[in-house]
């Protein structure tokens, strides 16, 4: 049985919660973007581009077994570090499960920052392309939703 | 000049940032605001308020003529002739907008050229882009060199008869050049064709004249200049002025109103339509005459210390690289750190409580010519000083640390 999205959310706002000052957090982030599930070269294209962010982002789902996984890079370090931390809880859940996720864990381990709609980062950009990407790369859903699949 | 003195006049240099002393070097995207700016906008709410130029009471002639003073106020500022040739507007953005348009529309025709340079803020492209569109007419682009100078011969080879407008950027947002406008002015005018100069980054840096540049059109905002924002002006030569058609329609601008025809208001009024911002023109007249006790001449001799110096500093570090090194420069650093994205840079100085830019600086194309997804910019002005700097360059190099 997989690890639900909030145990997982739990465990990551345990490790945090180690960490002393900001310092030592973005260290840690940092570090985090380093192990990040790259996207292939051939991916990084427009297509896969994630708009809204100050430094570029690609972001590919794929649909196995009725779960969502998901792969991306960055070409910023930090971004990298985020974008990590949303695939370890968003990655190998539901369509559903992903489509509902609150992840209040960006804001419990003092990344609120990061979802100003100042921040250039777009990490908000990266939330809702990778619930988009949960939407359609599920059948049924896209048909409710009628989306195309031109991303797949 | 004592700039531990003129720091005490802008209180929010006194905040503290995450623990920090704020170390404000933004100042190319927006000025903080002098205690004489911040009282002179609350003062007139409380004691003024009223809309100008139409009511028969006091305090509509008190709000008219603060108004009409701070026309004046600009006016003396950049040497206009005439008051009536300071159209007052939202920033340099709109003033650009207003002059494509209304200009466009009375004198640029099919296949006709307008001329910008290639190191234009998005404000200084995109308007005329439109104009082309709407106009069929074609955009020519003068390059620069690699230390961000304009290359004045490719700038005589683009100048046609077909020319109908240059308009040009004074100083360079993301890279801290100051072009030559009044050579290229001057060559303009021997072959008729009038010039803008956006002068976004230029008036708070150094004195403008604009009799003495002859440039046909002026345009600056008021929140670069230590003004409030949405106020910024646009001077006109009188002669473009009076030929231009309205921008906007509306209240102030007409003289009569008939369902079958309208006749439009005497200048600066025509260009004015709807009630102005009052209390930004106030403002703005504010800081203009702060800055003219503390003289420009002064603020460009400490701000011409702060760049060297800080160019020398930032120099020292390793794997920088600076965009932007021209010989005629402000206070402006843009900047990358080794292979480090800027916005990993941008975001851990922030931490350390140093307001600045990172990214294209809404100027996309010069980040395209220097193959660059953006640059860190430092922009500095006279209340800054080279402690600051230090503090700067000790932080790029615990950044450097952390990337690693």
């Amino acid at each position: 049985m997989n690890k639900s999205i909030s145990e997982i959310e739990n465990e990551i706002i345990e490790e945090f919660s180690t960490l002393g000052d900001w310092l030592d957090k973005y260290e840690y982030i940092i570090e985090l973007g380093k192990n990040l599930p790259l996207i292939e070269e051939a991916h990084k294209t427009d297509e896969y581009k994630v708009p809204g962010c100050q430094s570029r982002v690609w972001l590919k789902a794929f649909y196995k077994n009725g779960k969502v996984y998901y792969k991306a890079d960055s070409d910023a370090t930090i971004t990298k570090g985020l974008i990590s931390l949303l695939i370890r809880v968003l990655s190998g859940q539901t369509p559903e499960q992903i489509m509902n996720a609150k992840l209040e864990f960006i804001d419990k381990i003092g990344m609120r920052e990061h979802l100003s709609s100042t921040r250039a980062n777009g990490l908000v950009s990266m939330i809702s392309e990778m619930k988009n990407h949960a939407c359609l790369v599920n059948e049924e859903c896209r048909k409710k939703r009628g989306l195309t699949d031109k991303k797949l | 000049m004592d700039i531990k003195k003129i720091r005490e006049d802008f209180p929010i240099l006194k905040r503290e940032i995450r623990g920090h002393k704020l170390i404000y070097f933004d100042n190319a995207a927006t000025t903080q605001k002098p205690l004489c700016v911040i009282n002179a906008i609350s003062e007139y709410y409380k004691r003024v308020n009223s809309n100008v130029h139409r009511g028969v009471h006091f305090l509509s002639d008190m709000a008219t003529d603060s108004f009409e003073e701070a026309r004046k106020t600009t006016k003396e500022f950049i040497n206009a002739s005439k008051a009536e040739e300071i159209i007052f507007v939202r920033g340099t953005t709109e003033g650009i907008n207003l002059v494509a348009s209304s200009f466009g529309e009375k004198f640029i025709k099919e296949s006709d050229e307008i001329i910008i340079s290639a190191m234009e803020h998005h404000s200084n492209i995109v308007p005329w882009q439109i104009l082309c569109e709407r106009k069929k007419a074609v955009l020519k682009i003068i390059p620069f060199n690699d230390k961000g100078e304009i290359i004045f011969d490719e700038f005589k080879n683009l100048l046609s008869g077909k020319t109908k407008i240059i308009s040009l950027v004074h100083v360079s947002n993301s890279l801290g050049t100051v072009n030559p406008v009044k050579k290229i002015i001057d060559y303009a005018h021997s072959k008729n064709v009038p010039v803008l100069i956006d002068g976004a980054q230029s008036a708070q840096h150094f004195k403008i004249d604009v009799q003495e540049l002859d440039c046909d059109f002026f345009v600056f905002s008021g929140h670069k200049i230590y003004g409030p924002t949405g106020i910024g002006i646009l001077y006109g030569k009188e002669k473009w002025l009076e030929e231009m058609p309205p921008y906007q329609g509306g209240g102030e601008m007409i003289e009569t109103v008939t369902f079958k025809k309208t006749t439009y208001n005497k200048l600066p009024y025509k260009f004015e339509a709807g009630t102005p911002d009052i209390s930004g023109a106030i403002g703005l007249s504010e800081a203009l005459k702060y800055l003219n006790r503390l003289g420009l001449a002064n603020i460009s001799e400490h701000e011409k210390q702060l760049l060297e110096y800080g160019t020398n500093k930032l120099m020292s570090i390793e794997g920088i690289k600076i965009f932007g090194t021209a010989k005629e420069k402000v206070s402006v650093f843009s900047f990358l750190l080794g292979n480090y994205h800027p916005y990993d840079v941008g975001v851990l100085l922030d931490k350390l409580g140093i307001a600045l830019r990172t990214g294209t600086h809404c100027t996309i194309p010069v980040m395209d010519i220097f193959k660059i997804p953006g640059t860190v910019r430092a922009s500095l002005c006279f209340y800054n000083t080279k402690e600051e700097l230090d503090y700067l360059v000790e932080n790029i190099n615990r950044v450097k640390e952390i990337l690693n």
